[in-house]
């Protein structure tokens, strides 16, 4: 893993500000940091929810998270990423995800930051299941999130 | 061969993980899918739409044509839906 990548799978909440401090600590040449938050909505398809439960695979899920990290570390100049992706049980308002990374200047920390969270939702092995009121069911993948990580294939 | 299951596939097929040792034709993830199909019907509900599924060998995305010579651990589930 390249110096500065760090990528956590954990059913703890994570500090947002801890995490963007960690990836800029003692250093001058940063210039950008894009933080991307996920945060857990209150319905889903105008259906609200209780709940959110998120199962991985242990394992596969970091090691594909460390895999297009490395591609965004030598497709754009970045100073550094840090991806948190929550697991286990998370009602509405509570953080999911985190990608923050940082740069010398914003365009490569903004775009590096959306074609990891692209990836993300459609290749890393996550699985949400939905608590409602008339039961649980697994959310269905979407193709515009199918369609939001190929984009980054054409250019 | 360990072969692991997520989400409803996992669900469908009652269990998160099993060794098997699949016959010496069955080489390619869809020949492992036929095969396993052929084992009982919570299997058979697990694929009953294979074109969905989505599999990896060794913390790998593969498509279904992969070889499934060598693998140590091969894995079926549904599209991601994380992030």
């Amino acid at each position: 893993m390249t110096e500065n990548v760090t990528i956590r799978v954990q059913e703890s909440d994570f500090d947002i500000a801890r995490e963007i401090s960690a990836l800029t600590a003692g250093r001058s040449d940063i210039g950008a940091v894009v933080s991307f938050t996920g945060i857990c909505r209150g319905s889903e398809d105008d259906a609200s929810i209780a709940a959110l439960t998120l199962e991985h695979y242990p394992g596969m899920a970091e090691a594909e998270i460390g895999r297009h990290a490395e591609t965004a570390m030598s497709r754009w100049e970045l100073s550094g990423i840090r991806v948190i992706h929550r697991i286990g049980r998370i009602t509405p308002g509570e953080n999911i995800v985190l990608v923050v990374t940082a740069s010398k200047h914003r365009q490569a920390a903004f775009e590096a930051a959306e074609f990891l969270m692209d990836y993300l939702k459609s290749n890393a092995p996550f699985w949400k299941r939905v608590e409602a009121a008339d039961g649980a069911s697994w959310i269905e993948a979407r193709d515009h999130d199918d369609a939001a990580a190929a984009r980054w294939t054409k250019s | 061969m360990k072969l692991k299951y997520f989400a409803w596939v996992r669900e469908r097929i009652g269990k998160p993980e099993e060794t098997i040792e699949p016959p010496p034709g069955v080489k390619t993830v869809e020949e492992l899918i036929t095969w396993l199909v052929a084992r009982g019907e919570t299997y058979a509900h697990a694929f009953e739409t294979p074109r969905v599924i989505r599999a990896a060998i060794d913390h790998a995305h593969v498509k279904q044509d992969a070889a499934i010579a060598g693998a140590r651990e091969i894995a079926f589930f549904p599209p991601m839906t994380g992030g």
